[in-house]
C-alpha cells in the first residue's frame, strides 16, 4: 500500500517490433511478443492465453505455437479463468516452462498457488513466467454482452476487438466499420462487484506487468518487478523483439497517470472494503 | 490413522529434498519409513509386541482420520497429542475427514467401523495441510518453514485447522454468494475430482463429485490472500 504501483526494478515504455503483432494488439503487443519470443527461443514451452470463442466469449487456452498465440491476442474485458488450466498444462500437456498471463487477481492466485501448492503437485517448478496486466475492473460476460449489444448495437458475434482508452470503451465491428465508443461512466453498472475489493491495479506480484496507461499510443508501459522478469525483457530487447523508450516521467500522462489510477483504485476499493466490514461481510485478507 | 497412506507416499516422494528433511530432523516414528521402538511383553500364553510412541516429539505429522469405533486409534491420537509439541493434520482425511467421511460401515476387515472424524475433532491440532494428497512441494515447504520457525508462512495452515467441514460448498457460501469471486479458476485447477467447472467465468460446483478434500478452499485467493512477504520472488 505504501507504493502505489508496488515494488519494481525498472519501468519502461516498449512495443513489439513485429508488425503482424502490432496490427491487432491493443497497444505495444507486449504479452504476445513475449510469449512468441519465449516459445521460439525455448524459454517457454507452452503458454496460457485468453482466447475468444463464439460470441466474443473469453476462454482460456493452452497455446504452443505462434499461430495459437496470434489467434488469441487482444484485450477482452471479460472473465477468462486462466488459472483453471494451470494444472492441465503441466500435467496433461507436460509443459515444463509454462508462461502465464493474468489480471492482478489472477497473478495473486498464481503466486499463492506457488507459495502454498497443496493441490498442485509438481507444478511450481514448471512455471516459467508470470505476466500481469493492468486492470481497473472486469465485466462478467453477460454484462459485457448487454453493453455491446444494447448500448453499442453490435452483436457479440460481430465483434472484432474491444479496447479501453481515453475514458471510453471502443467496440470494433468485424465488418471494418468505425468503432463505437461507450463512455466508461456508462459501463460502470456492469462491472463485476468482486472487483471492488481488489487493491491491485498494476499486478504488483507479477514477474513483469504491462498495460497501456503511461505510454503514448501504440506503446505499452512495462513494469519489470523481479529478476526473472528483468532477464526475460532484457533478452527480448537484445534479440530486437522489443523497441523501448524511457517512460514519460514528466507529464501527467506518463508515470504520474499510472500512479494516479492506481491510487484511485486503491482509495475507492479501500472504502468498499471498509463498507463491507461495517456491514459484517467478509473481505479477502 | 484411517487413510490410504497416500500422504506418506507424497511425503516420501520428495526425493533429494527428503534427504534435506531427514538430515534436519530425527525421524522417531514413521511406520513405513523407519523402524519403530517396540515394547515386548511376555506372558504365560502369549507374547505381545506393541509399537511405542516416543516421548517429547517436536512435530507429529498425522495422516488419516480418526476412527471413533477403534479405541486403539482414539488412544493413540490422544497419546500423540500429549507427547508432541506440535500436531499437524497432514492431508485431507486428517484435516476434514476427506473420503473417509463417506464411510458408513460394512467394509472388511472392520465392518463395524462407521465413525471417521477429522483429527481436530478429537484433539487440538496446530496446523492443517489439506490435499488429497498434499503435494510433495507443499509438504517440503511446510516442513522447512516449521524447522525455520517461519510463523508468517505457517499462519495459513494454522488457520485452516478450523475448516474441518471444508468442501466445494465453501466456495459457494464463503466466496460466490458473498460477492467475492472474481473468476480466476484456481479452484477448478485445484480440484482433482474435476467437481469444479468454470462457466461464464465463475465456478460451478458439482457437489456429488466433491470428496470434501478442502483443496479448493485452501487455494482460493478470495478466502485468504497470501502473505505479500516473498510473494514477488516465489
Amino acid at each position: 500500500m505504501t507504493k502505489p504501483i508496488g515494488d519494481y526494478i525498472e519501468i519502461i515504455s516498449a512495443r513489439s517490433t513485429d508488425q503482424e503483432i502490432l496490427k491487432r494488439s491493443q497497444d505495444g503487443g507486449i504479452v504476445t511478443a513475449a510469449y512468441i519470443y519465449g516459445l521460439e527461443n525455448g524459454l517457454l514451452d507452452g503458454v496460457i492465453v485468453a482466447d475468444t470463442t463464439e460470441g466474443f466469449k473469453p476462454m482460456p487456452k493452452i497455446a504452443k505455437t505462434r499461430e495459437d498465440i496470434l489467434s488469441a491476442r487482444g484485450t477482452k474485458y471479460s472473465l477468462s479463468p486462466n488459472m483453471s488450466l494451470v494444472k492441465d498444462a503441466v500435467k496433461e500437456h507436460a509443459l515444463e516452462k509454462l508462461g502465464f498471463v493474468g489480471t492482478p487477481c489472477q497473478v495473486i492466485a498464481m503466486k499463492k498457488m506457488m507459495q502454498y501448492p497443496a493441490a498442485f503437485r509438481g507444478t511450481v517448478n514448471n512455471i516459467g513466467l508470470v505476466i500481469g496486466i493492468f486492470c481497473m475492473e472486469n465485466f462478467p460476460y453477460n454484462g459485457m454482452k448487454t453493453l455491446i449489444e444494447e448500448y453499442a448495437g453490435v452483436k457479440m458475434t460481430d465483434v472484432l476487438k474491444t479496447d479501453i482508452g481515453k475514458g471510453k470503451l471502443f467496440v470494433y465491428p468485424k465488418d471494418g466499420s468505425e468503432p463505437i465508443a461507450i463512455p466508461i461512466k456508462e459501463t460502470m453498472p456492469f462491472e463485476q462487484k468482486s472487483c471492488h475489493v481488489c487493491m491491485d491495479y498494476t499486478s504488483e506480484y507479477a514477474d513483469f506487468a504491462t498495460g497501456s496507461v503511461g505510454s503514448p499510443d501504440g506503446w505499452s508501459t512495462v513494469i519489470i518487478r523481479n529478476k526473472r522478469g528483468k532477464d526475460f525483457i532484457d533478452k527480448m530487447i537484445a534479440a530486437g523483439k522489443l523497441e523501448t523508450q524511457p517512460l514519460d516521467m514528466e507529464s501527467k500522462f506518463g508515470f504520474a497517470m499510472i500512479e494516479k489510477l492506481s491510487t484511485d483504485k486503491k482509495t475507492k476499493n479501500a472504502k468498499e472494503i471498509e463498507h463491507r466490514i461495517e456491514m459484517g461481510l467478509p473481505v479477502p485478507y | 490413522m484411517s487413510g490410504c497412506t497416500g500422504c506418506l507416499i507424497s511425503f516420501a516422494d520428495t526425493y533429494e529434498k527428503l534427504l534435506d528433511i531427514l538430515s534436519a530432523v530425527d525421524l522417531v516414528y514413521a511406520i513405513t519409513l523407519a523402524d519403530e521402538v517396540t515394547k515386548v511383553t511376555e506372558t504365560e500364553d502369549k507374547i505381545v509386541i506393541e509399537r511405542v510412541y516416543p516421548d517429547e516429539v517436536d512435530i507429529a505429522l498425522v495422516e488419516g482420520s480418526i476412527c471413533l469405533d477403534d479405541h486403539h486409534a482414539v488412544e493413540l491420537i490422544k497419546e500423540v497429542r500429549e507427547k508432541s509439541k506440535v500436531v499437524v493434520a497432514l492431508g485431507s482425511c486428517a484435516v476434514t475427514g476427506g473420503v473417509t467421511r463417506f464411510g458408513r460401515g460394512g467394509q472388511n476387515p472392520q465392518p463395524t467401523h462407521t465413525a471417521f472424524v477429522p483429527v481436530a475433532e478429537v484433539v487440538k491440532v496446530d496446523f492443517a495441510l489439506p490435499g488429497c494428497p498434499p503435494s510433495t512441494d507443499s509438504i517440503v515447504k511446510f516442513v522447512m518453514a516449521a524447522l525455520e520457525g517461519d510463523t508468517d508462512y505457517l499462519e495459513m495452515y494454522a488457520e485452516f485447522v478450523k475448516y474441518t467441514d471444508a468442501s466445494g460448498e465453501n466456495l459457494i457460501k464463503q466466496v460466490i454468494s458473498q460477492g467475492l469471486c472474481m473468476g480466476c479458476g484456481t479452484c477448478a485447477a485445484a480440484c482433482q475430482m474435476r467437481a469444479v467447472a468454470m462457466y461464464d467465468g465463475k465456478p460451478d460446483i458439482r457437489m456429488e463429485m466433491c470428496i470434501n478434500c478442502g483443496s479448493c478452499v485452501l487455494q482460493c485467493p478470495r478466502i485468504r490472500m497470501p502473505k505479500s512477504k516473498g510473494l514477488l520472488e516465489v
